[in-house]
């Protein structure tokens, strides 16, 4: 007998009682690891783990778990921006991670996740970049942030942006390389990302893997020190209502605050 | 004389036989037995078998499992059900009748079954059936995965384990030996089961467990 | 290898620039079971590596041409990390990582009961977040223990380690400046309990005596992180009142092994 062409994508197919059951309870205004809609799962960061790196961060929120590594070299600045350094992200969603994910190039969910993360932290304006200029117009140095998805548990976004975040804030420029001091990678700014999902007509913080799986909608929101909107990304195939959407900046500005002093000090 | 011990022991260790016959997850080289993979020794009823620690699940004949619809041909369904190789359920072995090409319209892909390992080929394809007393489509309630070898613990001796469960919290629950648990009740007291057991997968390895898993569901009544 | 340097690798105590006895290992730490995701899993520190190993499998291969009817196919990816260097790798794989991951699938081949397992695939992830010479050793030690972690049926678990020679001295387990300037590498692996080779490389310059000393001092060292392996995995699986007594005896074991301390 001819079988069927199987591939790994059997994973990503749900249990559709899962989602009637998902569904069915957040109407009770429940979800199924008893958290309230704005409660976030437990954060555990280990700075300076990878000692090579510039600056690291080991994120666990929860069952999921990022690696980020900061890199800083010299390079050349872009030609409209001679007198600022660069900063670049890139994400790995290795199969390491989840049975759903595969090797190969980046694909369009890691490519999102790195441009998600570098968004808010290049619109916080995080990093002072003026400061990063060895040349002007000739050299500066390029700041790599490194996404390594060790661990899938869902609500990769805000992960691995406590993860960039943590590490640019440890990270140290190796300017002795050029013959100056090494000094503290400038900072100015701190974003915060949270990122909310949206499962029957409920909208629920941090969504665990099992959530984000039975979720029609998806919107993350980073805020600045000062409650404002620095970066935004609604994904999936469903809708919001627009007041939806301003209770989720609600919920993100009002999180952001706490989440600030208790996550990273500030 | 049954003796039953509880020593750990790691794939590639020496086991001594002590006079006994080999059983299951041992192998043989060259007059000496060895652990085929990580388990705990048993010996029992003049055999010593190796029983896994951790692993997938391997399906056995009769098992009663739980699988997801993932495709559907013309005339079976293929399950997923977290083994190495999917299941197959031929409508034939269902209660259901229908024409080719339209089993989707009684399951579709993500429907849960509760079935029984019929037939394992040759060639590793399995084949499931409904055919038996409380086989079924599963709905409503939740699915959660346990480790398949923490299976048997959480059922406990004679099923004393999983109807104490069931008796103090109300929620229904079937278990798969592969590890699929589904359970249907009150959200609350879902979760609780849900608690319970992940607990029982950390403490399989420990004595008096069931009294302690009583204690934690009295103190939560 | 062939780098030209003045560096002086051991002094005139016959110290190496880390502090080490030329038989002697660096620090090696061992934890099983650190991801959830994946089937089995294990972490390994050794010296300044850090690197991390998830096992997937036995599941079906994936693209079905790569289905082998009679037994389960090994996938070893080995991987480092943009930031496990000093200057950033481009992510992705890379000429060495393919040869590196190819040597690796092989070697654990060797130990896995694959015609259990027909038309599956056993996957290993090998993951380095910090280099720091013997990644490939170091990976395939910990790739061994989460297989058995994963509940892999194996013949034994496969266990490695370097020597190379320095300042014309045969040395074990080659720190990263010992690699980068010294005269030659020798990475090999064995089944412990038959003492079976089943990765072997060798690059630099070695006269047939200096390999057969090389290959000795590894053989030895090589036994002794099987012990740690062996540990690791007790630990995550005895039941706590054994906890204890497994430890103790790891303890007195190493102890009495002075060669590698």
């Amino acid at each position: 007998m001819e079988m069927m062409i199987m591939s790994r994508s059997s994973d990503e197919i749900v249990y559709g009682l899962k989602r009637d059951y998902l569904e069915k309870i957040s109407s009770g205004g429940n979800r199924i690891d008893g958290r309230k809609f704005d409660e976030y799962r437990e954060i555990k960061i280990t700075t300076n783990f990878v000692t090579r790196a510039e600056g690291s961060a080991d994120v666990r929120l929860g069952n999921t778990r990022v690696l980020v590594g900061v890199k800083i070299e010299q390079g050349e600045p872009f030609p409209d921006t001679p007198n600022s350094g660069i900063l670049t992200t890139n994400a790995e969603l290795i199969p390491m991670a989840s049975p759903t994910f595969e090797s190969g190039p980046p694909n369009e969910d890691s490519i999102e996740l790195a441009r998600v993360v570098d968004r808010a932290i290049r619109e916080s304006k995080m990093i002072d970049l003026d400061k990063l200029v060895i040349t002007p117009g000739e050299k500066v140095w390029v700041v790599f942030i490194d996404i390594h998805v060790l661990d899938y548990d869902g609500n990769l976004i805000d992960a691995s942006t406590i993860g960039a975040v943590s590490a640019l804030l440890e990270a140290k420029v190796p300017a002795s390389k050029v013959g100056q001091e090494d000094f503290q990678l400038p900072i100015n700014h701190i974003p915060v990302m949270v990122t909310m999902a949206k499962i029957g007509s409920n909208i629920m913080v941090d969504p665990s893997l099992e959530e984000e799986e039975v979720a029609t909608a998806r919107i993350s929101v980073a805020t600045d020190e000062n409650g404002d909107l620095v970066a935004m990304q609604k994904g999936l195939s469903g809708s919001f209502t627009v007041e939806e959407i301003f209770k989720a900046v609600d919920t993100s500005i009002e999180i952001g605050k706490d989440f600030r002093k208790r996550v990273f000090g500030r | 004389m049954d003796t039953t011990t509880k020593k750990i022991v790691l794939p590639g260790e020496e086991i001594d036989l002590q006079g006994m016959k080999q059983g299951n997850g041992i192998y043989h080289e060259n007059g000496k037995y060895y652990a085929y993979q990580l388990g705990m020794l048993q010996f029992y009823n003049n055999y010593v078998n190796l029983i896994p620690l951790s692993g997938k699940y391997y399906p056995v004949k009769n098992d009663k499992v739980i699988g997801k619809v993932i495709d559907i041909a013309p005339s079976f369904w293929i399950l997923d059900i977290k083994g190495p190789y999917p299941g197959f359920l031929h409508i034939n072995d269902t209660p259901w009748k229908s024409g080719s090409g339209e089993l989707n319209k009684i399951m579709n892909t993500g429907d849960t079954v509760f079935a029984k390992v019929n037939e394992i080929t040759e060639s590793k394809q399995i084949w499931l059936s409904l055919k038996d007393n409380g086989l079924r489509k599963l709905e409503g309630g939740h699915i959660v995965s346990v480790q398949p070898t923490k299976v048997s613990r959480i059922i406990g001796k004679g099923g004393s384990m999983v109807n104490m469960i069931k008796e103090i919290t109300g929620v229904k629950i079937q278990l798969g030996q592969n590890g699929i648990v589904w359970i249907d009740g009150e959200p609350d007291k879902v979760l609780l089961v849900i608690k319970i057991l992940k607990f029982i997968e950390d403490q399989a390895h420990t004595s008096g467990l069931t009294e302690r898993v009583k204690e934690i569901l009295e103190k939560a009544r | 290898m062939s780098m030209v340097s003045n560096i002086k690798l051991i002094d005139e105590n016959g110290l190496r620039i880390d502090g080490r006895k030329f038989n002697e290992l660096r620090p090696i730490k061992i934890e099983v079971g650190v991801l959830n995701r994946a089937d089995g899993s294990a972490y390994i520190e050794w010296g300044g590596n850090k690197i991390i190993v998830a096992v997937y499998g036995p599941r079906e291969a994936f693209p079905k041409h790569t289905q082998n009817p009679s037994r389960a196919i090994v996938n070893a990816r080995y991987n480092m990390a943009a930031f496990s260097v000093d200057e950033r790798k481009r992510p992705g794989p890379d000429r060495r990582a393919i040869e590196i991951s190819k040597i690796i699938g092989e070697a654990l081949e060797s130990a896995i009961f694959v015609e259990q397992y027909p038309r599956t695939s056993i996957d290993v992830y090998i993951e380095v977040l910090q280099a720091d010479a013997g990644t490939r050793i170091a990976g395939l030690t910990a790739a061994s223990v989460a297989l058995a972690d994963a509940g892999i049926p194996m013949k034994d678990m496969i266990v490695g380690c370097a020597s190379g020679k320095v300042d014309g001295k045969i040395v074990l387990d080659l720190n990263k400046e010992e690699d980068n300037y010294g005269q030659a590498d020798v990475p090999l692996a064995i089944i412990p309990r038959t003492q079976e080779v089943v990765l072997l490389q060798m690059d630099g310059n070695l006269t047939r005596e200096e390999f057969e000393q090389a290959i000795e001092m590894s053989k030895k060292a090589a036994l002794f992180i099987s012990n740690l392996q062996k540990e690791a995995l007790l630990a995550k699986y005895s039941r706590p009142e054994e906890k204890e007594e497994v430890k103790e005896e790891a303890e007195q074991e190493n102890h009495g092994d002075d060669d590698h301390e």
